[in-house]
Protein backbone atom coordinates (compact mmCIF):
# COMPACT_ATOMS: atom_id res chain seq x y z
CA UNK A 1 0.00 0.00 0.00
CA UNK A 2 2.75 2.43 1.04
CA UNK A 3 4.85 1.36 -1.94
CA UNK A 4 1.96 2.01 -4.31
CA UNK A 5 1.37 5.42 -2.71
CA UNK A 6 5.03 6.39 -3.05
CA UNK A 7 5.02 5.23 -6.66
CA UNK A 8 1.94 7.33 -7.39
CA UNK A 9 3.51 10.39 -5.74
CA UNK A 10 6.72 9.90 -7.71
CA UNK A 11 4.87 9.60 -11.02
CA UNK A 12 2.79 12.70 -10.21
CA UNK A 13 5.89 14.74 -9.31
CA UNK A 14 7.76 13.78 -12.52
CA UNK A 15 4.68 14.36 -14.67
CA UNK A 16 4.13 17.66 -12.88
CA UNK A 17 7.67 18.76 -13.69
CA UNK A 18 7.12 18.02 -17.36
CA UNK A 19 3.72 19.73 -17.43
CA UNK A 20 5.05 22.75 -15.57
CA UNK A 21 7.20 23.69 -18.58
CA UNK A 22 4.09 23.74 -20.74
CA UNK A 23 2.13 25.54 -18.02
CA UNK A 24 4.83 28.20 -17.75
CA UNK A 25 4.58 28.94 -21.47
CA UNK A 26 0.78 29.03 -21.24
CA UNK A 27 0.87 31.47 -18.29
CA UNK A 28 3.32 33.68 -20.20
CA UNK A 29 0.95 33.42 -23.19
CA UNK A 30 3.61 31.92 -25.43
CA UNK A 31 1.66 30.22 -28.21
CA UNK A 32 2.87 27.71 -30.81
CA UNK A 33 3.77 30.46 -33.28
CA UNK A 34 5.78 32.43 -30.73
CA UNK A 35 7.49 29.25 -29.52
CA UNK A 36 8.40 28.41 -33.10
CA UNK A 37 9.76 31.93 -33.57
CA UNK A 38 11.84 31.64 -30.39
CA UNK A 39 13.24 28.29 -31.46
CA UNK A 40 13.78 29.54 -35.01
CA UNK A 41 16.34 32.12 -33.93
CA UNK A 42 19.62 31.58 -35.76
CA UNK A 43 21.70 30.78 -32.68
CA UNK A 44 19.10 28.34 -31.38
CA UNK A 45 18.85 26.53 -34.72
CA UNK A 46 22.65 26.37 -34.82
CA UNK A 47 22.73 24.85 -31.32
CA UNK A 48 20.10 22.29 -32.22
CA UNK A 49 21.97 21.30 -35.40
CA UNK A 50 25.23 21.14 -33.45
CA UNK A 51 23.60 18.95 -30.80
CA UNK A 52 22.19 16.53 -33.37
CA UNK A 53 25.43 16.38 -35.39
CA UNK A 54 27.75 15.90 -32.41
CA UNK A 55 25.48 13.46 -30.58
CA UNK A 56 25.08 11.28 -33.69
CA UNK A 57 28.85 11.32 -34.23
CA UNK A 58 29.28 10.39 -30.59
CA UNK A 59 26.73 7.62 -30.97
CA UNK A 60 28.65 6.15 -33.90
CA UNK A 61 31.91 6.23 -31.92
CA UNK A 62 30.21 4.79 -28.85
CA UNK A 63 28.77 1.88 -30.83
CA UNK A 64 32.08 1.20 -32.53
CA UNK A 65 33.87 0.89 -29.21
CA UNK A 66 31.23 -0.19 -26.70
CA UNK A 67 30.09 -3.29 -28.59
CA UNK A 68 33.52 -4.98 -28.76
CA UNK A 69 34.40 -3.84 -25.22
CA UNK A 70 31.08 -5.12 -23.86
CA UNK A 71 31.60 -8.40 -25.70
CA UNK A 72 35.13 -8.74 -24.30
CA UNK A 73 33.89 -8.07 -20.76
CA UNK A 74 31.14 -10.66 -21.14
CA UNK A 75 33.32 -13.40 -22.63
CA UNK A 76 36.95 -12.98 -21.58
CA UNK A 77 38.39 -14.10 -18.29
CA UNK A 78 41.59 -12.41 -17.28
CA UNK A 79 43.42 -11.34 -14.12
CA UNK A 80 42.21 -8.00 -12.79
CA UNK A 81 38.86 -8.20 -14.59
CA UNK A 82 36.99 -6.78 -11.62
CA UNK A 83 39.32 -3.75 -11.60
CA UNK A 84 38.79 -3.24 -15.34
CA UNK A 85 35.03 -3.54 -14.77
CA UNK A 86 35.21 -0.84 -12.11
CA UNK A 87 37.27 1.48 -14.32
CA UNK A 88 34.77 1.08 -17.14
CA UNK A 89 32.03 2.24 -14.78
CA UNK A 90 33.91 5.30 -13.52
CA UNK A 91 32.38 7.77 -16.03
CA UNK A 92 28.90 6.73 -14.85
CA UNK A 93 29.54 7.79 -11.27
CA UNK A 94 31.95 10.65 -11.92
CA UNK A 95 30.41 14.11 -11.39
CA UNK A 96 30.14 15.62 -14.91
CA UNK A 97 32.15 18.72 -14.00
CA UNK A 98 34.99 16.49 -12.84
CA UNK A 99 35.12 14.90 -16.30
CA UNK A 100 35.57 18.41 -17.76
CA UNK A 101 38.32 19.27 -15.29
CA UNK A 102 40.03 15.94 -15.96
CA UNK A 103 39.96 16.60 -19.70
CA UNK A 104 41.49 20.05 -19.17
CA UNK A 105 44.22 18.50 -17.03
CA UNK A 106 44.80 15.65 -19.50
CA UNK A 107 45.40 18.00 -22.43
CA UNK A 108 47.65 20.30 -20.41
CA UNK A 109 50.62 17.95 -19.96
CA UNK A 110 51.79 14.35 -20.41
CA UNK A 111 50.57 12.55 -23.51
CA UNK A 112 47.61 14.92 -23.85
CA UNK A 113 49.71 18.00 -24.61
CA UNK A 114 51.53 16.57 -27.67
CA UNK A 115 48.21 15.12 -28.80
CA UNK A 116 46.66 18.59 -28.67
CA UNK A 117 49.64 20.02 -30.57
CA UNK A 118 49.34 17.30 -33.18
CA UNK A 119 45.66 18.16 -33.66
CA UNK A 120 46.62 21.81 -34.01
CA UNK A 121 49.02 20.97 -36.85
CA UNK A 122 45.96 19.63 -38.68
CA UNK A 123 44.13 22.89 -37.78
CA UNK A 124 41.90 20.98 -35.39
CA UNK A 125 41.01 22.64 -32.11
CA UNK A 126 39.53 20.98 -29.07
CA UNK A 127 37.30 24.03 -28.63
CA UNK A 128 35.08 22.83 -31.46
CA UNK A 129 32.77 19.99 -32.38
CA UNK A 130 35.70 17.70 -31.69
CA UNK A 131 35.82 18.75 -28.03
CA UNK A 132 32.05 18.45 -27.75
CA UNK A 133 32.15 14.90 -29.15
CA UNK A 134 34.99 14.03 -26.76
CA UNK A 135 32.97 15.22 -23.73
CA UNK A 136 29.80 13.49 -24.93
CA UNK A 137 31.70 10.27 -25.66
CA UNK A 138 33.25 10.12 -22.19
CA UNK A 139 29.89 10.76 -20.54
CA UNK A 140 27.97 8.23 -22.66
CA UNK A 141 30.22 5.32 -23.52
CA UNK A 142 30.07 3.52 -20.16
CA UNK A 143 26.28 3.26 -20.34
CA UNK A 144 26.53 1.53 -23.69
CA UNK A 145 29.38 -0.76 -22.58
CA UNK A 146 27.32 -1.82 -19.58
CA UNK A 147 24.26 -2.51 -21.77
CA UNK A 148 26.35 -4.37 -24.34
CA UNK A 149 27.98 -6.51 -21.64
CA UNK A 150 24.59 -7.43 -20.18
CA UNK A 151 23.17 -8.14 -23.64
CA UNK A 152 26.06 -10.43 -24.61
CA UNK A 153 25.93 -12.19 -21.24
CA UNK A 154 22.36 -13.11 -22.15
CA UNK A 155 23.53 -14.88 -25.30
CA UNK A 156 24.30 -18.56 -24.68
CA UNK A 157 27.97 -19.07 -25.51
CA UNK A 158 27.06 -22.62 -26.50
CA UNK A 159 25.27 -21.20 -29.54
CA UNK A 160 28.48 -19.51 -30.68
CA UNK A 161 30.31 -22.81 -30.21
CA UNK A 162 27.75 -24.71 -32.25
CA UNK A 163 27.98 -22.08 -34.99
CA UNK A 164 31.76 -22.48 -35.08
CA UNK A 165 31.53 -26.25 -35.36
CA UNK A 166 28.99 -25.84 -38.16
CA UNK A 167 31.36 -23.70 -40.20
CA UNK A 168 31.61 -20.18 -38.75
CA UNK A 169 34.84 -18.40 -37.97
CA UNK A 170 34.84 -16.61 -34.60
CA UNK A 171 34.00 -13.36 -36.42
CA UNK A 172 31.11 -14.99 -38.32
CA UNK A 173 29.78 -16.54 -35.11
CA UNK A 174 29.83 -13.09 -33.54
CA UNK A 175 28.15 -11.39 -36.51
CA UNK A 176 25.57 -14.10 -37.23
CA UNK A 177 24.76 -15.34 -33.74
CA UNK A 178 25.86 -13.07 -30.89
CA UNK A 179 25.11 -9.72 -32.51
CA UNK A 180 21.57 -10.52 -33.69
CA UNK A 181 20.70 -12.13 -30.37
CA UNK A 182 22.05 -9.16 -28.40
CA UNK A 183 20.44 -6.64 -30.77
CA UNK A 184 17.68 -5.36 -28.49
CA UNK A 185 20.06 -4.73 -25.61
CA UNK A 186 22.54 -3.02 -27.91
CA UNK A 187 19.90 -0.73 -29.42
CA UNK A 188 18.55 0.12 -25.97
CA UNK A 189 22.09 0.86 -24.75
CA UNK A 190 22.89 3.04 -27.73
CA UNK A 191 19.68 5.03 -27.33
CA UNK A 192 20.51 5.59 -23.66
CA UNK A 193 24.02 6.65 -24.66
CA UNK A 194 22.64 9.06 -27.25
CA UNK A 195 20.20 10.55 -24.74
CA UNK A 196 23.04 10.97 -22.29
CA UNK A 197 25.29 12.54 -24.97
CA UNK A 198 22.76 15.10 -26.16
CA UNK A 199 22.18 16.25 -22.57
CA UNK A 200 25.84 16.71 -21.58
CA UNK A 201 26.40 20.09 -19.94
CA UNK A 202 28.98 20.18 -17.12
CA UNK A 203 32.05 18.94 -19.04
CA UNK A 204 31.20 21.22 -21.97
CA UNK A 205 31.07 24.28 -19.73
CA UNK A 206 34.52 23.45 -18.35
CA UNK A 207 36.32 21.99 -21.36
CA UNK A 208 34.75 23.61 -24.44
CA UNK A 209 33.06 26.70 -23.04
CA UNK A 210 30.21 28.71 -24.52
CA UNK A 211 31.95 30.56 -27.29
CA UNK A 212 30.47 31.00 -30.75
CA UNK A 213 30.52 27.81 -32.77
CA UNK A 214 30.53 25.45 -29.80
CA UNK A 215 27.03 25.91 -28.45
CA UNK A 216 24.76 22.92 -28.14
CA UNK A 217 21.26 22.75 -26.69
CA UNK A 218 22.13 22.38 -22.97
CA UNK A 219 24.72 25.19 -23.03
CA UNK A 220 22.41 27.40 -25.10
CA UNK A 221 19.60 26.76 -22.63
CA UNK A 222 21.84 27.90 -19.81
CA UNK A 223 23.06 30.98 -21.74
CA UNK A 224 19.49 32.03 -22.60
CA UNK A 225 18.50 31.57 -18.97
CA UNK A 226 21.48 33.62 -17.77
CA UNK A 227 20.47 36.61 -19.93
CA UNK A 228 16.84 36.40 -18.86
CA UNK A 229 15.31 34.75 -21.94
CA UNK A 230 13.37 32.31 -19.81
CA UNK A 231 10.71 31.56 -22.47
CA UNK A 232 13.41 30.51 -24.96
CA UNK A 233 15.07 28.35 -22.29
CA UNK A 234 11.78 26.62 -21.51
CA UNK A 235 11.15 26.01 -25.23
CA UNK A 236 14.60 24.40 -25.57
CA UNK A 237 13.91 22.37 -22.42
CA UNK A 238 10.68 21.10 -23.95
CA UNK A 239 12.48 20.01 -27.11
CA UNK A 240 15.01 18.14 -24.97
CA UNK A 241 12.19 16.58 -22.95
CA UNK A 242 10.55 15.35 -26.14
CA UNK A 243 13.85 13.85 -27.29
CA UNK A 244 14.38 12.16 -23.92
CA UNK A 245 10.81 10.84 -23.97
CA UNK A 246 11.27 9.38 -27.44
CA UNK A 247 14.54 7.77 -26.38
CA UNK A 248 12.96 6.26 -23.27
CA UNK A 249 10.06 4.89 -25.30
CA UNK A 250 12.49 3.11 -27.61
CA UNK A 251 14.48 1.74 -24.66
CA UNK A 252 11.37 0.46 -22.88
CA UNK A 253 10.05 -1.22 -26.01
CA UNK A 254 13.36 -2.99 -26.62
CA UNK A 255 14.30 -3.88 -23.06
CA UNK A 256 13.74 -7.52 -22.00
CA UNK A 257 10.16 -7.82 -20.83
CA UNK A 258 9.23 -4.69 -22.76
CA UNK A 259 6.15 -4.28 -24.91
CA UNK A 260 7.43 -5.78 -28.12
CA UNK A 261 9.93 -8.37 -27.05
CA UNK B 1 41.27 -45.83 -41.72
CA UNK B 2 39.43 -44.82 -38.57
CA UNK B 3 36.53 -42.38 -38.50
CA UNK B 4 38.07 -40.79 -35.42
CA UNK B 5 41.44 -41.46 -33.88
CA UNK B 6 42.53 -39.90 -30.61
CA UNK B 7 46.06 -40.51 -29.35
CA UNK B 8 47.60 -39.69 -25.95
CA UNK B 9 45.07 -36.94 -25.37
CA UNK B 10 45.41 -34.87 -22.22
CA UNK B 11 43.33 -31.83 -21.36
CA UNK B 12 42.27 -29.99 -18.25
CA UNK B 13 39.37 -27.84 -17.16
CA UNK B 14 40.09 -26.28 -13.79
CA UNK B 15 41.15 -29.12 -11.53
CA UNK B 16 39.54 -31.78 -13.72
CA UNK B 17 41.72 -33.76 -16.13
CA UNK B 18 40.76 -35.89 -19.11
CA UNK B 19 43.38 -38.41 -20.19
CA UNK B 20 45.83 -39.63 -21.05
CA UNK B 21 43.38 -41.16 -23.39
CA UNK B 22 43.34 -42.99 -26.70
CA UNK B 23 40.27 -43.89 -28.76
CA UNK B 24 39.71 -45.31 -32.21
CA UNK B 25 36.22 -45.08 -33.66
CA UNK B 26 35.92 -47.10 -36.85
CA UNK B 27 34.92 -45.56 -40.15
CA UNK B 28 31.11 -45.49 -40.36
CA UNK B 29 30.70 -46.84 -36.84
CA UNK B 30 27.97 -45.79 -34.37
CA UNK B 31 29.94 -45.41 -31.15
CA UNK B 32 28.14 -44.84 -27.87
CA UNK B 33 30.00 -43.06 -25.08
CA UNK B 34 28.57 -43.58 -21.61
CA UNK B 35 29.54 -42.43 -18.17
CA UNK B 36 28.31 -40.64 -15.10
CA UNK B 37 27.83 -36.89 -15.04
CA UNK B 38 31.26 -35.32 -14.65
CA UNK B 39 33.09 -38.26 -16.23
CA UNK B 40 34.50 -35.94 -18.91
CA UNK B 41 32.41 -37.03 -21.92
CA UNK B 42 31.26 -33.57 -22.98
CA UNK B 43 34.72 -32.09 -22.37
CA UNK B 44 36.18 -34.80 -24.61
CA UNK B 45 33.62 -33.95 -27.31
CA UNK B 46 34.48 -30.26 -26.99
CA UNK B 47 38.11 -31.13 -27.59
CA UNK B 48 37.19 -33.22 -30.64
CA UNK B 49 35.22 -30.22 -31.95
CA UNK B 50 38.19 -27.92 -31.35
CA UNK B 51 36.41 -25.91 -28.69
CA UNK B 52 38.75 -26.88 -25.86
CA UNK B 53 42.54 -26.76 -26.13
CA UNK B 54 44.60 -29.93 -25.68
CA UNK B 55 47.60 -30.09 -23.41
CA UNK B 56 48.96 -32.97 -25.42
CA UNK B 57 47.89 -35.57 -27.92
CA UNK B 58 46.41 -35.63 -31.38
CA UNK B 59 43.04 -35.99 -33.04
CA UNK B 60 42.47 -37.28 -36.58
CA UNK B 61 39.16 -37.47 -38.43
CA UNK B 62 39.01 -39.82 -41.43
CA UNK B 63 42.78 -40.10 -41.29
CA UNK B 64 43.36 -36.34 -41.43
CA UNK B 65 45.10 -34.67 -38.53
CA UNK B 66 42.83 -31.91 -37.16
CA UNK B 67 44.47 -31.26 -33.77
CA UNK B 68 45.36 -27.66 -34.56
CA UNK B 69 42.54 -26.89 -36.97
CA UNK B 70 39.73 -24.48 -36.20
CA UNK B 71 36.36 -26.11 -35.39
CA UNK B 72 34.90 -25.07 -38.74
CA UNK B 73 37.51 -26.98 -40.72
CA UNK B 74 37.04 -30.32 -38.93
CA UNK B 75 33.98 -31.48 -40.88
CA UNK B 76 31.91 -32.19 -37.79
CA UNK B 77 28.14 -32.19 -37.42
CA UNK B 78 27.14 -31.45 -33.84
CA UNK B 79 23.86 -31.92 -31.97
CA UNK B 80 24.02 -30.60 -28.39
CA UNK B 81 21.71 -31.69 -25.59
CA UNK B 82 19.67 -28.47 -25.73
CA UNK B 83 19.57 -28.63 -29.55
CA UNK B 84 21.56 -25.39 -29.87
CA UNK B 85 19.12 -23.95 -32.39
CA UNK B 86 19.40 -20.26 -33.18
CA UNK B 87 16.27 -18.54 -31.84
CA UNK B 88 16.46 -15.60 -34.26
CA UNK B 89 16.15 -17.88 -37.29
CA UNK B 90 13.22 -20.04 -38.37
CA UNK B 91 13.54 -23.80 -38.88
CA UNK B 92 14.45 -23.48 -42.57
CA UNK B 93 17.23 -20.98 -41.89
CA UNK B 94 18.52 -23.05 -38.97
CA UNK B 95 18.88 -26.12 -41.19
CA UNK B 96 20.46 -24.04 -43.95
CA UNK B 97 22.70 -22.10 -41.56
CA UNK B 98 25.87 -24.08 -42.27
CA UNK B 99 25.14 -24.13 -46.01
CA UNK B 100 24.83 -20.36 -46.03
CA UNK B 101 28.11 -20.02 -44.15
CA UNK B 102 29.85 -22.47 -46.47
CA UNK B 103 28.65 -20.49 -49.49
CA UNK B 104 26.52 -23.27 -50.96
CA UNK B 105 24.44 -21.89 -53.82
CA UNK B 106 21.01 -20.72 -52.70
CA UNK B 107 19.06 -23.17 -54.87
CA UNK B 108 21.19 -26.14 -53.89
CA UNK B 109 20.93 -25.16 -50.21
CA UNK B 110 17.14 -24.92 -50.50
CA UNK B 111 16.99 -28.32 -52.16
CA UNK B 112 19.26 -29.92 -49.58
CA UNK B 113 17.24 -28.38 -46.75
CA UNK B 114 13.96 -29.62 -48.23
CA UNK B 115 15.36 -33.14 -48.78
CA UNK B 116 16.63 -33.39 -45.20
CA UNK B 117 13.39 -32.00 -43.81
CA UNK B 118 11.45 -34.63 -45.71
CA UNK B 119 13.81 -37.39 -44.60
CA UNK B 120 13.45 -36.41 -40.95
CA UNK B 121 9.72 -35.72 -41.19
CA UNK B 122 9.90 -32.02 -40.39
CA UNK B 123 8.78 -30.47 -43.69
CA UNK B 124 5.69 -29.03 -42.03
CA UNK B 125 7.93 -27.19 -39.54
CA UNK B 126 10.14 -25.40 -42.05
CA UNK B 127 8.51 -21.98 -41.66
CA UNK B 128 7.98 -22.26 -37.91
CA UNK B 129 9.83 -20.25 -35.29
CA UNK B 130 12.15 -22.16 -32.97
CA UNK B 131 10.39 -21.13 -29.78
CA UNK B 132 7.21 -22.89 -30.92
CA UNK B 133 8.81 -26.31 -31.31
CA UNK B 134 8.61 -29.27 -28.92
CA UNK B 135 11.76 -30.91 -27.53
CA UNK B 136 11.62 -33.75 -30.05
CA UNK B 137 11.04 -31.39 -32.97
CA UNK B 138 13.98 -29.29 -31.88
CA UNK B 139 16.29 -32.29 -31.85
CA UNK B 140 15.12 -33.33 -35.31
CA UNK B 141 15.83 -29.83 -36.63
CA UNK B 142 19.21 -29.83 -34.89
CA UNK B 143 20.01 -33.20 -36.48
CA UNK B 144 18.96 -31.91 -39.91
CA UNK B 145 21.20 -28.87 -39.43
CA UNK B 146 24.13 -31.07 -38.44
CA UNK B 147 23.61 -33.34 -41.48
CA UNK B 148 23.14 -30.46 -43.93
CA UNK B 149 26.84 -29.77 -44.28
CA UNK B 150 27.50 -33.49 -44.95
CA UNK B 151 29.87 -33.99 -42.04
CA UNK B 152 32.57 -36.64 -41.82
CA UNK B 153 31.87 -37.10 -38.13
CA UNK B 154 28.56 -36.67 -36.30
CA UNK B 155 28.68 -35.84 -32.58
CA UNK B 156 25.49 -36.24 -30.59
CA UNK B 157 25.77 -34.93 -27.03
CA UNK B 158 22.91 -36.50 -25.08
CA UNK B 159 20.42 -35.65 -27.83
CA UNK B 160 17.48 -37.48 -26.26
CA UNK B 161 18.18 -37.24 -22.53
CA UNK B 162 15.74 -34.37 -21.97
CA UNK B 163 12.89 -35.99 -23.92
CA UNK B 164 9.95 -38.09 -22.76
CA UNK B 165 10.02 -41.87 -23.25
CA UNK B 166 7.94 -41.98 -26.44
CA UNK B 167 9.80 -39.12 -28.13
CA UNK B 168 13.11 -40.62 -27.03
CA UNK B 169 12.19 -43.90 -28.67
CA UNK B 170 11.11 -42.12 -31.88
CA UNK B 171 14.30 -40.08 -32.08
CA UNK B 172 16.46 -43.16 -31.40
CA UNK B 173 14.74 -45.00 -34.26
CA UNK B 174 15.34 -41.94 -36.44
CA UNK B 175 19.01 -41.80 -35.47
CA UNK B 176 19.44 -45.49 -36.35
CA UNK B 177 17.80 -44.97 -39.75
CA UNK B 178 19.83 -41.84 -40.48
CA UNK B 179 23.03 -43.66 -39.58
CA UNK B 180 22.12 -46.60 -41.80
CA UNK B 181 21.27 -44.34 -44.75
CA UNK B 182 24.11 -41.79 -44.42
CA UNK B 183 26.79 -44.07 -42.99
CA UNK B 184 28.42 -41.21 -41.08
CA UNK B 185 30.83 -42.07 -38.29
CA UNK B 186 28.81 -41.17 -35.20
CA UNK B 187 29.66 -40.64 -31.55
CA UNK B 188 26.65 -40.49 -29.29
CA UNK B 189 26.92 -39.57 -25.62
CA UNK B 190 24.23 -40.97 -23.34
CA UNK B 191 23.45 -42.16 -19.81
CA UNK B 192 20.89 -44.78 -20.70
CA UNK B 193 21.96 -48.45 -21.09
CA UNK B 194 18.94 -49.35 -23.21
CA UNK B 195 19.58 -46.46 -25.56
CA UNK B 196 23.25 -47.39 -25.84
CA UNK B 197 22.53 -51.05 -26.60
CA UNK B 198 19.78 -50.13 -29.09
CA UNK B 199 21.99 -47.83 -31.13
CA UNK B 200 25.65 -48.57 -30.60
CA UNK B 201 27.98 -50.78 -32.63
CA UNK B 202 30.33 -50.40 -29.67
CA UNK B 203 29.90 -48.78 -26.28
CA UNK B 204 32.70 -46.93 -24.51
CA UNK B 205 32.48 -46.39 -20.77
CA UNK B 206 34.11 -43.27 -19.42
CA UNK B 207 34.97 -42.62 -15.81
CA UNK B 208 37.05 -39.92 -14.11
CA UNK B 209 38.39 -38.56 -17.37
CA UNK B 210 39.40 -41.79 -19.04
CA UNK B 211 37.80 -44.60 -21.04
CA UNK B 212 37.77 -47.60 -18.76
CA UNK B 213 36.06 -50.16 -21.01
CA UNK B 214 34.80 -50.68 -24.54
CA UNK B 215 32.06 -53.22 -25.15
CA UNK B 216 31.87 -54.79 -28.61
CA UNK B 217 28.61 -55.51 -30.40
CA UNK B 218 26.64 -52.90 -28.51
CA UNK B 219 26.21 -55.15 -25.49
CA UNK B 220 27.33 -54.02 -22.05
CA UNK B 221 28.66 -57.11 -20.33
Amino acid sequence: MLCGFLLAVFVIVITGLIISDLTYLAVKKVGWEQAAALLGQRRIVFAMRMSVATSLTTLALVMLTAVPIGYALSRLRFPGKSIVNTIVDVPIVLPPVVTGISLLAFFSFGIGDPLKRMLETFHLSLVSGLGIVLCQYLMAVSFCIRSAKTAFEGVDQGLENVAQVLGCSEWQAFMRVSLPLARNGLVAGSVMAWARAIGVFGPLMVFVGTGPGVLVMPTTLWLELSIGNIETSVCIALIMLLMAGAALTVVHRLAPGGNTV
Amino acid sequence: MNGLEINNLLLTAGSFTVGELGLQVRFGEYFMLMGHTGAGKSLLMKAVCGLHPLQQGSIAIHGKEVTNREPRFRGIGYVPQNSGLLPHLDVRDNIGFALDILGVHREEAAERTATLAEELGITALLDRRIDGLSGGERQKVSLARALARRPRLLLLDEPVSALDEQTRSDICALLKRVHREHGITTIHICHNHGEAEQLGDRIGIMNAGTIVAIHEGGIIS
